[in-house]
């Protein structure tokens, strides 16, 4: 057999044993991906096939609908965003920060019991998003466990998921603090300056604690590796030095942790952009659409208001986004290191 | 130096913390064996006044969800099946035949695995819809047979084996989907193992693909059924016993699995992440 003809036989089979997933990423991910970049920027209302002849080219009107006007779509998409970026704002850190402590707390080689403490953290990210959900609706009913533990220390808990001011509103109405008028007056993407600092909602900041609750158990385990990746010898040569716990944690172990960090905070930004099982399951957006967000309104705009071009628009600037702040981080962490 | 016993309060602290995580878990089994009433009344109580299990023999006694169940088994297994079978495959070829393209391919890959599920909502849709492939069985697997991850995990794992396994066969004539079948992919047990977790994980707690790819109540899976059931689309009222019996029964099976798989999965560093 010469040369070229295995070269030829592996071409072929090479390229067998890849079709068929390809094939099927093609078909189910690459093509539908396309095929809404089409429906984003034309007139097709779900009827029909997107590319028949009736369907027009509409150009930016469905991306300029919703970033601009002052139309209910916009002020929908501005609350959606501004729901989300607290989300994200709050989910992050203390997801992050969660993920690391109990990393640290159950990585000891001495500490009894620590298969079942590592169980416990990571059980809630093996139950699916619904069930939590249900679970987190009992939970934080206005009569609910949480408002008992409440109760206890004297504090009234607000009936979280049936409640829309947002906290940082609350906070400044409890000293006295109400709209000052140049934050009323000024509106991006459809809302006032003033509601964009309404803080996350009560019911946004139960799904807040939902998913520090669900995800923090996963990257635990991600920092857990990279623990056992580092080994004592670093600890060791800093106990020689004289550095105390808190020294080699901080000018040590967090420094050595860096790719770790930039994993977890990567996909911690791409999923909170991402919430839509638990807003599907537990609020539908509400209440007054301080749960709504982009993914949430991308979906019930095409398939509830048959508005299917502003909906694949949505989806297309959320991606946009995803991808923005993903490279925007690769690239600040790149530049300390 | 290092195998310093730990300090009497990091134990608090650690139990303190389990109890948070825990604790949530226990008051859903103890209320979906309480009456509503007593589910209202006593919110955190961990024994019901009255022990009922009136909500599961609801549940399982009627139509609705034992068939939700059923659509699940029946999704699950099969992707879980084909995603071993085609992530593998396709590993291997990246892993192990030089062909013309294989760079190319891994590049759409790497680019596929970037695009955010969430966003491809609408997407799959339009074209399950196109295929005319909605509201079918077919719909709701075939979408969710191959997973780019997948298939980045295997190529890894193969690339781990030494080539020197292949030869002895290779020398032998044996074909190259004999060399994957017979001799490489039962080394790779551990890779195929923790593929069958993520996507046994993964199909049976989805949910999005499940919303567009169908609206025929038949075709509702557990996933869809529960969150209609707590969001009271089936117009069931409050019934926290009810809905927490349903969230916990749909909780088995992946608990199941975890416990069985705990070793393996408290071990590996590439586990499931959701948003």
């Amino acid at each position: 057999m010469s040369a070229s003809s295995i070269r030829r036989g592996q071409t072929r089979d090479g390229w067998l044993f890849v079709s068929p997933a390809m094939l099927l990423l093609a078909v189910f991910l690459l093509f539908p991906v396309l095929m809404a970049l089409w429906v984003s920027v034309s007139d097709w209302r779900g009827v029909g096939s997107p590319f028949s002849s009736d369907v027009g080219f509409v150009g930016a009107d469905n991306y300029a609908n919703i970033l601009s006007g002052g139309s209910l779509q916009q002020r929908d998409f501005g609350t959606a965003m501004r729901n989300n970026v607290y989300y994200v704002l709050f989910v992050v850190p203390l997801q992050t920060a969660a993920a690391l402590g109990l990393a640290v707390l159950v990585h000891a080689k001495a500490l009894k019991g620590r298969g079942f403490f590592r169980t416990a953290f990571y059980f809630p990210s093996v139950t699916s998003a619904v069930a939590i959900t249900v679970l987190w609706l009992f939970l934080f009913n206005s009569s609910g466990a949480v408002n008992a533990i409440l109760g206890w220390v004297g504090i009234d808990g607000p009936n979280w998921f049936g409640d829309a001011r947002g906290i940082f509103h609350t906070a400044l109405g409890a000293v006295g603090i109400d709209a000052p008028a140049f934050l009323t007056d000024h509106r991006t993407l459809g809302i006032s300056w003033w509601e964009w600092l309404a803080g996350p909602s009560f019911a946004m900041s139960a799904f807040i604690l939902l998913a520090v609750f669900t995800t923090s158990g996963t990257f635990m385990l991600l920092f857990i590796a990279a623990l056992n990746n580092i080994g004592d010898g670093v600890e060791e040569a800093g106990m020689v030095d004289g550095a105390n716990g808190w020294q080699r944690f901080w000018h040590l172990t967090l420094p050595m942790l860096r790719p770790t960090m930039f994993t977890v905070l990567t996909l911690g930004l791409i999923g909170t952009w991402q919430v839509f099982d638990q807003i599907y399951t537990g609020t539908q957006g509400g209440p007054a659409k301080t749960t709504l967000t982009p993914a949430y309104l991308s979906f019930q705009t095409s398939f509830n208001s048959q508005r299917w071009g502003e909906g694949a628009a949505i989806a297309f600037i959320l991606f946009a986004i995803i991808v923005v702040l993903t490279l925007l981080q690769r690239w600040a962490l790149r530049e300390k290191s | 130096m290092t195998a310093r016993r730990p300090a009497w309060w990091l134990y608090a602290l650690l139990v303190l913390l389990a109890v948070v995580y825990v604790m949530p878990f226990l008051i859903q089994v103890a209320t979906s064996f309480k009456t509503e009433p007593d589910a209202a009344a006593h919110p955190i109580s961990l024994v019901p006044q009255t022990f009922t299990t009136a909500a599961y023999a609801q549940l399982l006694g009627g139509e609705a969800f034992p068939l939700w169940f059923r659509n699940s088994v029946v999704v699950t297994l099969c992707v879980t099946v084909g995603r071993v079978f085609f992530d593998s495959l396709a590993g291997y070829a990246l892993a192990r035949i030089h062909f013309r393209g294989r760079a190319l391919m891994f590049a759409i890959l790497v680019g596929v695995m970037a695009v955010p599920n969430v966003v491809l909502l609408i997407p799959k849709f339009l074209v399950i819809n196109q295929l005319q492939i909605y509201n079918s069985m077919p719909g709701l697997i075939v979408p969710l047979l191959v997973d780019a991850a997948g298939i980045f995990i295997m190529k890894n794992f193969f690339e781990s084996i030494p080539q020197s396994v292949e030869e002895q066969a290779r020398i032998d004539g044996a074909s190259t989907f004999r060399l994957f079948w017979s001799v490489v992919l039962p080394m790779a047990r551990p890779a195929l193992v923790t593929i069958v977790i993520l996507s046994f994980q993964g199909s049976w707690n989805e949910l999005s693909h499940f919303i567009v790819a169908a609206n025929d109540p038949e075709l509702t899976n557990l996933t869809k059924g529960v969150a209609q059931l707590a969001s009271n689309q089936l117009g069931q009222g409050t019934k926290y016993p009810l809905k927490l019996a349903a969230a916990a029964l749909m909780t088995i099976p992946v608990a199941l699995v975890f416990l069985v798989a705990q070793k393996r999965i408290m071990n590996t560093s590439a586990g499931a992440v959701k948003g």
